[in-house]
């Protein structure tokens, strides 16, 4: 690019096929980014040009459209609460110490990432529906945990705890070990120590972990439609209920849809600012 | 230069590929059936296939989701509905070659239970009883619609009061989509009792699944209906089917899987000796007990 490259000269007399075989590529590439664009641009824009009127008041105060955002805001936000406040000390101990089977932990941590939903819907079915493995013995006490709003929770747990976990660990992983030594030295305990000095250096990780298992939560349909029903107010979160919906008015379903992608833009939005003002705070 | 050899040659691959995919679907017809037809149409496609050049694909689900995804623009040769609303529907929407629309079953309903019937349920007023775990279908789908009439008739029955069908619908932990998943979670002993068609008890389930028959009086006659879609590319190969189903042979297929032909008036009354048979006279008896 430079007016003084000696390669220059031949550049030139090559020019013609040298423009070509830039442009062709250039072309490809802009062409391949724009197909890009529009391949996951227009779902999302033809859901907000074809709801017409499905936004309306009328709409979204239909049982159905309240139900299932109050029960999916609800579930996933337990879901969350849960899996950060169990889920926190977990990757913290996984990303300081070794300990026999930790392997396996790790592995069965990453698992229902690449397991198909479906398939950890049947699995919770057998491990705590009526006749599970473990249901069995809970139904015997009278607890029932298939088909109910735990099972839901259980469900989003399942497939979104690892989300976390994953991005919590190595959060953890890039706070410099030293660092909590150093503060040892200095007089703190250990808990001072990682609330102190490794807590705040890894809020940002957190943060997006726990950001990353609530979407995650909030959009979960095949586990929790096997594992807890489908029943409106109690089980039919708002995935649910657009499957369900599409199958009698198409603008419930729109409806619920629209609100799924504002929430999940407010949510980015939200954490994000959140963690520019913790980094700010923290430097 | 030397780029373009394996782009070309992928490019040849995947016409070939897809003409072949396009030669295969010419010789298959499409058929949507409700969910209920799950097995006994699956057996109808062999006998069809065994008349002709060209064999049936069948895509089951709810008579509600069928109709959407054809309203939404998916192929289909032929049509079947659990429910004549649902085809009206579609004929109202243009989809449906209203020449071809035929009723061509009868079904009812019954309680179904777990063989080892965990909620104890011995007769139609135990449905009502607090704690207990019931799956019907969900308002959509036809046999969610049916059984909420039929709890409406009872309720209307002083024998079971007005407050009988809250009671029910209390206990009811799931509302499902289509019947196969009702059977399935009785099946499973995850449900007490689940509401479904009395085809819906198969050779097959009777391991797994006992009936409880609810009575002419409460019970409905589900009207089933076929129909060919308005923009089918294969019209005589679908009237075809329709009319294979229609025939005695397609009809005797039907009848074996616990459905009424639709040329007899009373759907219990028409086999001496099957299924339905002995369900009516349990249903008496239970009548009685009532």
């Amino acid at each position: 690019m430079s007016g003084n490259n000696p390669a220059k000269q031949k550049q030139r007399t090559l020019a013609r096929t040298t423009r070509w075989s830039r442009a062709v590529p250039t072309t490809v590439v802009s062409l391949l980014l724009a197909l890009c664009l529009l391949f996951l641009g227009l779902p999302v824009a033809s859901l907000f040009l074809r709801s017409g009127s499905s936004l309306s008041l009328h709409t979204i105060s239909d049982p159905i459209v309240l139900d299932a955002l109050r029960l999916s805001l609800s579930t996933a936000a337990a879901t969350t609460l849960i899996v950060v406040l169990a889920g926190t000390p977990v990757s913290y101990i996984n990303a300081r110490y070794r300990y026999p089977g930790k392997e396996l932990i790790d592995s069965l941590i990453d698992l229902p990432v690449v397991m198909p939903p479906a398939v950890a819907g049947i699995a919770l079915l057998m491990a705590f529906g009526r006749m599970g493995v473990l249901g069995r013995h809970t139904s015997a006490l009278g607890l029932e945990v298939a088909f109910t709003t735990l099972a839901v929770v259980i469900a989003q747990i399942f497939v979104a705890a690892p989300f976390f976990l994953r991005q919590a660990r190595s959060s953890f992983q890039e706070v410099d070990a030293n660092l909590e030594a150093a503060a040892r030295t200095l007089g703190s305990t250990p808990t001072h120590a990682f609330l102190h000095v490794t807590m705040p250096l890894a809020t940002q990780g957190l943060i997006s972990g726990a950001i990353m298992t609530f979407s995650r939560a909030l959009g979960e349909f095949g586990a929790t439609i096997m594992f807890a029903g489908n029943f409106q107010g109690r089980t039919q979160t708002m995935p649910l209920a657009i499957y369900t919906a599409m199958q009698s008015d198409i603008n419930v379903s729109l409806c619920i849809s629209l609100l799924l992608v504002i929430i999940s833009f407010v949510v980015i939005f939200l954490v994000k600012s959140l963690a520019r003002r913790n980094a700010h705070a923290a430097g | 230069m030397i780029d373009r050899k394996p782009l070309i040659a992928a490019l040849l691959v995947a016409a070939l590929l897809s003409s072949a995919v396009a030669a295969d679907q010419d010789q298959e017809l499409t058929v949507f059936a409700a969910a209920s037809l799950s097995v006994a149409f699956e057996e109808m496609g062999q006998l069809y296939k065994s008349n002709s050049t060209y064999r049936a694909i069948m895509n089951f689900d709810g008579s509600q989701m069928l109709r959407t995804q054809i309203e939404q623009g998916a192929y289909a040769d032929v049509f079947a509905s659990a429910n004549k609303k649902h085809m009206e529907a579609l004929q109202a929407g243009g989809f449906i070659d209203n020449s071809t629309v035929r009723p061509f079953l009868k079904n009812s309903l019954a309680v179904l239970l777990p063989k080892d019937n965990p909620g104890r349920i011995h007769n139609l007023s135990d449905l009502a009883r607090p704690g207990l775990r019931l799956v019907i279908g969900n308002s959509q789908v036809p046999v969610g619609q049916y059984s909420r009439q039929i709890l409406d008739k009872m309720a209307e029955d002083p024998d079971f009061g007005p407050e009988y069908r809250d009671r029910v619908l209390a206990n009811v932990m799931s509302e499902e989509t289509n019947v196969n998943l009702v059977v399935s979670k009785v099946a499973l002993g995850e449900a007490d009792a689940g509401l479904a068609y009395i085809s819906d008890v198969s050779p097959k389930m009777t391991g797994q699944i006992s009936t409880l028959p609810i009575p002419d009086r409460y019970n409905i006659v589900a009207e089933y209906y076929i129909g060919v879609l308005q923009g089918s590319r294969l019209p005589e190969q679908a009237w075809q089917f329709i009319e294979l189903v229609l025939s005695e042979q397609g009809q005797s297929v039907l009848k074996r899987h616990g459905f009424s032909p639709i040329g007899s008036s009373n759907l219990i009354q028409s086999a001496p000796g099957s299924q339905a048979d002995i369900l009516t006279r349990a249903a008496e008896t239970a009548g009685a007990a009532a």
